[in-house]
């Protein structure tokens, strides 16, 4: 016989005074009072393994379960009659595949690592030049570890063609413009545009463009260009005055929030509060983030995302082991500050609470992770293509160039075959549906394999999703 | 039930017979850029049915 792993199956924890229980497999979540809470754990042992829901649990088993001294020792604390209820309506779920559901796509990770892939999305680096030297860019002050230098309108077309041709029939195709700050090469993005919606057309493709800007040189025409074209802006703020300028000053060393915070203020409001991010990123020397949502909330922003950076470990400001206790208090204060000022009528949305869990995502892209190197490229200023923007500059990952294409087949089949259940912590991990394997850069910053775990990222990750279901548990009331 | 509540979610296992139509977004593409996370996405084809 192979041996198995133990797998948790039914993921129970408190947060905000919910006692949430979420069946991994199914992904069904139930909130439980106490005693079904305290319950479930001590069924557990009772369960048949591999074998169909409705005889997981057979009726005679719970005559058994109840004599069970704990369970005895519950019904003291309860009552007889409380538990007995209880076990019967965790026995219908069981019944129901929603609780102790078993693990059924195993079987497909092999069809997943071979599955024919195109791409979808590109990061097109337009300028690897920037007007700030944030302290923990990795571009290295927008030069990515080269020199300064902004994308061409030849090369830029040239990737637009490449991503038409590399995506088989797959109609939506996103396309970022990243730098260094690409509105340092602004005429280069309006040329792109329109190139992308002459080609779309033709080639029966529906581009979606978006732009991540430090917002320095953002003005009414480019935002009205913008507005139009792009379906989402990311703006890169980082909450307190302090906290932004500290990190994100211009090349001189003097702080930039004061020339972007009313450039962000128009974004928000001219397009009604959506389809744009307020982007954060919070390091070792703010492990009070929550207060910088705080903050961007009351400056009047609604969608909001500040996420830890990204950092290889001996850098002063990356996150260490020991902020990570008060990292995840962060995270219950924010979550119960949302739903506070949801309650007085203000809509807040915070990036990484988001969960669809009726409309979620199908299995196969839950398993698959985030798509770089084979869905995912990044595209340097003079064509090169790198798995992400995360490892642009680290020639070990340089992949081909958008004249002639993916040239290591090697590194997007590694890529590719990168999933849940290819790195060992998530195979176990109760979050794997959620997160689908964490960031690849994150993963190889850390531990030199992007098959790696990066664990403070995943205890940051487990905490974020642990008070993303939560919210939805209290909201669904 | 008294003891327990159950939420709306999409059973996973239905998912499976109906197979990634890909039409998605590229995860990491969307807000964060650092980040990988699909919980928060939705279904194209789930969403663009309603
Ligand atoms: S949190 Fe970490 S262990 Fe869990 S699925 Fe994500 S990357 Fe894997
Ligand atoms: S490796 Fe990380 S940064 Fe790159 S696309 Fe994936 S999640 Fe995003």
């Amino acid at each position: 016989m192979v041996f198995k792993r133990y797998i948790p199956v039914v993921h129970r924890y408190k947060n905000g005074g919910y006692n949430i229980v979420l069946d991994v497999e199914s992904g069904a979540v139930h909130v439980a009072d106490d005693l079904a809470y305290e319950l479930i754990p001590l069924m557990e042992g009772y369960i048949k393994k591999d074998s169909k829901p409705e005889e997981r649990l057979p009726d005679e088993v719970l005559e058994t379960i109840l004599a069970d001294p704990s369970v005895r020792e519950l019904a003291d604390r309860f009552s007889p009659d409380a538990v007995r209820e209880s076990l019967e309506e965790l026995k219908s779920l069981v019944d129901s595949d929603a609780l102790f559901s078993e693990d059924t796509y195993r079987a497909y990770v092999g069809s997943l690592a071979n599955r024919p892939t195109v791409v979808k999305a590109l990061c097109l680096h337009v300028a690897h030049d920037c007007n700030l030297s944030c302290k923990y860019c990795f571009a290295s002050e927008g030069e990515y570890k080269g020199k300064r230098e902004l994308m061409s309108l030849e090369v830029g077309k040239k990737a637009l063609d490449f991503l038409i041709e590399n995506s088989g029939s797959r109609r939506n195709l996103e396309v970022d413009f990243f730098g260094g700050e690409p509105l340092m090469n602004w005429q280069v993005v309006k040329e792109l545009v329109e190139y992308g919606r002459r080609r779309e057309k033709e080639a029966d493709k529906n581009f979606r463009f978006t732009l991540t800007t430090n917002g320095v040189l953002l003005n009414d025409e480019i935002l009205e260009f913008a507005n139009r074209e792009m379906s989402n802006i990311v703006c890169s703020i980082d909450g307190r005055k302090e906290v932004h300028d500290a990190m994100r000053p211009f090349r001189g060393g003097q702080g930039s929030y004061d020339r972007v915070l009313p450039g962000f203020k128009k974004v928000a409001a001219s397009r009604n509060q959506n389809n744009y991010y307020v982007r954060g990123t919070y390091t070792h020397f703010n492990t009070d983030f929550s207060r910088d949502v705080i903050h961007l909330m009351d400056e009047g922003f609604e969608q909001i995302s500040v996420e830890p950076v990204v950092a290889p470990p001996e850098m002063d400001y990356a996150i260490k082991e020991e902020d990570v206790p008060g990292l995840l208090e962060q995270y219950d204060l924010l979550a119960d500050e949302i739903i506070k000022r949801r309650k007085e009528g203000h809509f807040v949305n915070f990036f990484h609470f988001m969960i669809d869990l009726e409309q979620g995502p199908c299995v196969a892209k839950r398993l698959s992770g985030c798509g770089s190197g084979c869905e995912y490229l990044a595209v340097t200023p003079t064509g090169d293509l790198y798995p992400c923007h995360q490892f642009v500059g680290n020639t070990d990952f340089l992949m081909g160039n958008v004249f002639e294409g993916i040239k290591r087949t090697d590194l997007r089949d590694s890529f590719k075959a990168c999933n849940v259940y290819t790195k060992e912590s998530c195979d176990t991990c109760f979050a794997k549906f959620y997160c689908s394997g964490g960031c690849a850069a994150n993963s190889y910053n850390f531990s030199g394999d992007i098959n790696g775990t990066y664990d403070i990222g995943c205890q940051l990750q487990r905490k974020r999703v642990e008070c993303a279901i939560r919210i939805k548990a209290q909201t669904s009331e | 039930m008294k003891h327990i509540r159950t939420l709306n979610t999409r059973d996973y296992r239905k998912s499976v017979k109906q197979g990634g139509c890909g039409e998605c977004q590229t995860s990491c593409q969307s807000a964060c850029k650092t980040s990988c996370t699909v919980g928060n996405q939705s279904c194209e084809t789930l969403t663009s049915k309603r």
